[in-house]
């Protein structure tokens, strides 16, 4: 397995290609192109806007306002995760031809598909800088440090999930199908469109078991809340657990790649 | 000298799941909580067994057999695609496999960034592939289209540019898989151009092909695979020759197969005639409005009957595979009903597409009926059978002089002519060809 997972320094150039490949190929043939990645938070923003201000008027709490900056805080890197998932989940089956007859490394297909997200989820940051601007909000220098550490810490759950998934995915085809109403939950129990100041008191333990939310907590701790970042240690303790979610994804993954090639 | 391949003892078994097992389901399977079970196969298909044998560099070595007899199985195991369940396989230096191609074609991007991407997924770096850019978009011979995107080509687009690159990635030892079925005669002949230019450089080549001419030509070294099993390698000469007589075997039980059920329909026929022929022969109406129509069949009053058409090979043995030029006995079993001095035989031969090749009869040739009674043989020989490969059918007739019908077998008896040389036509005349000195050939 580490040899294995040693090899993949070797196919950096692949994963680079894929990468580009993905991004350049995925907006081909719209009019609005690259503009999408902007564009679809924006539209997301609102659509929340309009159910939470006309049918379900709700009063924010200070501390969320302003809501569109609190809100691309938690859906811009969520976007990322999700994405990931449901495409990491099909990719193997979709890239079936590249596995049964060319000599290719499996892996690599999920962990493209999490880079390219990642990489989505870097061009639509400039509209959160935009909303800042216009807010005019301050940034902590200090505090921005934390940004890759997020990054990072997000990516290396996402890649292990990513792997787990497109592993078993092979075997169980419906995966694809359960995972879709699985994110949808897993969006509402992450403080996203609301804070978790606003979560009730006695469910907030159910909040705190999932790992999303502290990476929106640090998100939005580091780019929204003035002040101190308050939540590393919770973070800290995530990267531990990022790390065993990456190995344990890597080994399942690794213990079935021999099936890929017939089962796909 | 080092081998480029070595495959020692390798098996590849296939799982197979019977269907109404196969779950499509996680859910279905945790709920029956048959999860563990249903993951066991219950069947198992082997595709390989114990096949060794080893490649020495710069060798083109060819393998061949019969569909599902394991030669693809047996590539991707060298390839590394699939790992065998027994057994070792060892390859020294760079590997391109040329499978399917442009397997990692994204068809919305042009066919000049498939290059680089396809380059780069079979080991090649970006700088590699911008020094032979331009070679490989001259040998796909789609300079006007490269900037297109590929989900505007057309197939043979598509395949020659995956060919183009896979040939470029410059292996030490290339895998081939059916793959020279690409393109047009032109296209063909330039990849061959290419292979020889490896062989040329000394460099590995394994072929997986259908094409016995290819092999014979283009290998140093033959394996013939069947049923997963190595049945003879060596000198492709010797190897082809071995596969090709006992795919005439094979045919010649699958012949032989037909004809029995075709036998034994005879056999019931005759004893319907019998019942017949005391009372009006009323199969005579059965005659067809057209002689010359090819329709399969038997009719005839049966007075005078056919109970056994046999073929037999120049040794005498019972044959329904023949070489071009080989000698022919059709043998004809009768018994006669009602004894008479009235009657003719015909031999016809008619090839697949219905065509009648020859036909004669005693009448034709002169021969003045006078008695006929009991059971008899008639022997139809053919001192050479020259016609060009192919399916072949005869009729076997007798029939009164006006042509009143007593058992006519019409396109009833198969056999097939086999032939190396690849010639046209029905009819191969006995021939040579004579060049004054100034027109010369290589001598093979």
């Amino acid at each position: 397995m580490f040899t294995n997972l040693a090899a993949l320094r070797r196919y950096r150039g692949l994963i680079q290609t894929l990468v580009a490949r993905d991004l350049k190929a995925r907006y081909r043939g719209s009019v609005l192109g690259f503009f999408w990645s902007f564009i679809n938070p924006l539209m997301l923003l609102v659509v929340y806007t309009f159910v939470f201000t006309v049918v379900m008027p709700t009063q924010h709490p200070v501390d969320i306002r302003p809501y569109a900056l609190f809100f691309f805080c938690g859906i811009l890197p969520w976007t990322w995760f999700s994405s990931s998932l449901s495409e990491s989940a099909n990719v193997l089956i979709s890239g079936g031809n590249l596995i049964k007859k060319v000599l290719f490394p499996a892996e690599v297909l999920p962990i493209v598909s999490v880079l390219a997200n990642m990489m989505h989820f870097f061009l639509g940051l400039p509209i959160l800088v935009a909303f800042l601007i216009y807010y005019q909000r301050p940034l902590d220098p200090a505090e921005l440090l934390w940004f890759p550490v997020i990054v990072l810490v997000q990516f290396i759950f996402t890649t292990g999930l990513a792997l787990l998934l497109a592993a078993l995915t092979v075997h169980f085809r419906d995966i694809k199908d359960i995972l879709g109403n699985l994110l949808t939950l897993w969006f509402f129990s992450t403080p996203i469109i609301y804070s978790m100041q606003m979560a009730p008191e006695h469910y907030r333990w159910v909040l705190n078991i999932n790992p999303m939310t502290h990476l929106a907590i640090s998100y939005q701790e580091v780019l929204f809340h003035i002040g101190p970042h308050g939540h590393w240690k919770w973070l800290m303790a995530l990267l531990g657990g990022s790390v065993l979610v990456f190995l344990a994804g890597y080994f399942v993954f690794d213990r079935l790649r021999d099936s890929f090639a017939e089962e796909v | 000298m080092t081998n480029a391949i070595d495959v020692v003892n390798v098996s590849k078994v296939y799982r197979r799941y019977a269907r109404k097992k196969q779950f499509a389901t996680l859910k279905s399977a945790l709920l029956k909580g048959s999860l563990i079970r249903d993951l066991q196969p219950d069947e198992t298909f082997p595709a390989l067994r114990g096949v060794t044998f080893s490649v020495p560099k710069g060798c083109t070595y060819g393998i061949i057999g019969r569909n599902g007899s394991g030669k693809s199985t047996l590539l991707k195991c060298v390839a590394g695609i699939t790992k065998p369940n027994e057994g070792t396989v060892k390859v020294n230096g760079r590997i391109s496999a040329l499978i399917e191609l442009g397997a990692g074609f994204h068809p919305e991007i042009s066919g000049r960034e498939n290059v680089f991407i396809n380059g780069i997924m079979l080991g090649l770096t970006k700088r590699e592939i911008h020094r032979r850019f331009d070679e490989i978009v001259e040998f796909a011979e789609l300079k006007d289209f490269i900037d297109a995107p590929v989900k505007t080509y057309s197939s043979g687009m598509y395949m020659r540019l995956g060919f183009a690159v896979a040939i470029h990635v410059d292996p030490e030892v290339l895998l081939i898989d059916e793959v020279l079925a690409v393109g047009d005669q032109s296209f063909t002949a330039k990849c061959l151009d290419k292979f020889a230019e490896f062989r040329r450089r000394n460099r590995t080549i394994m072929l997986v092909t259908h094409s016995l001419d290819l092999v014979e030509k283009f290998c140093d070294l033959a394996l013939w695979l069947e049923k997963g099993k190595t049945l003879a390698e060596g000198e492709p000469k010797r190897v082809v020759a071995s596969y090709l007589l006992d795919v005439g075997n094979a045919e010649e039980a699958e012949i032989a197969k037909t004809e029995v059920t075709k036998a034994a329909q005879v056999a019931r026929d005759n004893a319907a005639g019998i019942s017949n022929t005391a009372g009006q022969p009323s199969d005579v109406v059965n005659t067809p409005a057209n002689m010359f129509q090819a329709t399969e069949g038997r009719w005839g009053s049966r007075e005078v009957e056919i109970t056994e058409v046999t073929l037999h090979g120049p040794d005498g043995q019972v044959s329904h595979v023949f070489q071009s030029g080989d000698g022919m006995e059709v043998r004809v079993k009768t018994r006669v009903h009602v004894a008479t001095n009235d009657f003719v035989f015909g031999v016809g031969l008619f090839n697949a597409d219905g065509i009648c090749c020859y036909g004669t009869n005693t009448n034709i040739e002169e021969l003045q009926p006078d008695e006929i009674s009991g059971e008899g043989m008639i022997g139809f020989q053919i001192a050479n059978l020259d016609l060009v490969e192919g399916t072949y059918k005869i009729d076997v007739a007798a029939h009164k002089l006006d042509g009143y019908p007593y058992d006519y077998h019409r396109l009833l008896h198969t056999f097939r002519v086999k032939s190396r040389t690849k010639d046209v036509g029905i009819y191969r005349p006995r021939h040579r060809w004579n060049f004054t000195s100034n027109i010369r050939f290589k001598t093979p």
